[in-house]
């Protein structure tokens, strides 16, 4: 009886062990590629990343991944910041930001959230919409503009019915804006305007 | 004709959703569009496949008192390979399938051909039964889909039919997925009675 058992798991752990192996490297690929993706989508054209810098928020909290992006005389363009929320309808929101060197947001990529669809689902396409500035984020710097939804004295148009995906987003792209200005443990303006880069775009250094 | 009977039976006759009302969570829980039920109920068809054909051969090995967790650990072993698969090679439907595909461990479709069937019948009977079964469940997601995707978001397969503006959220959420569910459940049973 333990040894039909013992047979049977030993094998099956055989054959995930070499299934693993196998789908590892297109996995983490993939992975690499989805990212890399949701930067160029949101940054002016760059030829090269950075080094990934983290940064733990000033109240604490989940860390912030920044990609600083530069171009081929290796100037700073643009800096991509994977942010969260937990605030949001159906729980946790990560967002991909991207900002100037100044603040100015250039873009932005929701990664994964739980949001009604249909109703905070809409957060995907609607604070980039060109034609609607009340509620188009593109542009604005958190800085110049009150960065919150209007019901709570803002300047932005939240979703249609769904203010509450509507705050977590924009808390969600304000603590990125946030931590880039001061500059929480680890993470400065200085370090990332000064930073040398690899032009081959890799995290790695 | 036997092996014929085998494979039919899961497509209407006793289809397992509608029929045999098996493996509800993942059906109402996947089945928002069109397409995540295809990947769902082929996923499913895989390991259904896979375990039937493991569990036919290794049965007479396997004794009583540890069959089921023996089963199991069979099954779980097949849907990890999938699960690691589809990571690897179709990212966007993992992500939309979600929790999903571990759980198709505890489907109940799968434990119950493996109990019903394949513990009971030969590899290749059993292939074919999976087969069936399979093809079965990924039928029923995949109409399922497509109405509640048709009703919800004006689209088919992700293929504009007329605006989204116009389509009913309600179908998208759980409570369309009942509706839509009783209605298709009604129409499987008349066909039924008439044949």
């Amino acid at each position: 009886m333990v040894a039909a058992l013992f047979l049977v798991t030993f094998l099956s752990a055989f054959i995930l062990g070499f299934v693993r192996d196998m789908t590892f490297d297109a996995i983490e690929s993939s992975k690499m590629k989805a990212q890399h993706e949701a930067i160029k989508n949101i940054l002016p054209e760059f030829t090269g990343l950075g080094e990934v810098i983290k940064a733990v928020p000033k109240e604490g909290g989940d860390s912030l991944a920044f990609f600083p992006a530069y171009n081929a005389s290796h100037e700073l363009v643009g800096i991509a910041v994977k942010t969260w929320s937990k605030n949001g309808f159906g729980g946790a929101i990560q967002i991909m930001a991207g900002f100037r060197a100044d603040g100015t947001i250039t873009g932005y990529q929701v990664l994964e959230h739980k949001e009604t669809p249909g109703l905070g689902s809409k957060m995907s396409s609607w604070f980039n919409d060109p034609e609607k500035p009340g509620q188009n984020i593109i542009g604005k710097n958190p800085e110049k503009v009150r960065f919150a939804v209007k019901k709570d004295g803002g300047d932005i148009d939240a979703v249609t019915a769904s203010t509450i995906t509507s705050r977590a987003f924009l808390e969600a792209v304000r603590r990125a804006y946030e931590t880039y200005k001061e500059g929480g443990n680890g993470i400065s303006v200085e370090r990332i305007t000064s930073q040398t880069i690899n032009s081959e775009g890799g995290s790695e250094k | 004709m036997n092996q014929w009977n085998n494979f039919t039976k899961g497509l209407i006759r006793e289809n397992p959703t509608f029929v045999l009302v098996l493996g509800m969570c993942p059906t109402l829980g996947v089945s928002s569009s069109a397409i995540n039920g295809l990947g769902m109920g082929l996923a499913t068809t895989f390991v259904l496949v896979m375990s039937n054909l493991a569990i036919s051969l290794v049965k007479s090995g396997i004794p009583d008192k540890v069959r089921i967790p023996g089963y199991i650990v069979i099954i779980a072993a097949f849907v990890t390979v999938v699960e690691l698969c589809m990571q690897a090679y179709t990212p966007g439907l993992f992500k939309s399938l979600g929790i999903f595909i571990p759980l198709i461990v505890v489907n109940c479709i799968v434990l119950g051909r493996a109990e019903a069937f394949a513990s009971k019948n030969g590899a290749f009977s059993s292939m074919i039964d999976g087969l069936g079964m399979g093809l079965g469940f990924s039928m029923s997601l995949t109409v399922l889909g497509s109405v509640r995707e048709f009703l919800g978001s004006g689209k088919i397969f992700g293929l504009t039919v007329y605006p989204e503006d116009y389509g009913m959220l309600l179908f998208i959420l759980a409570p369309g997925a009942f509706l839509v569910l009783g209605f298709l459940m009604a129409i499987v049973n008349k066909i039924n009675k008439v044949y």
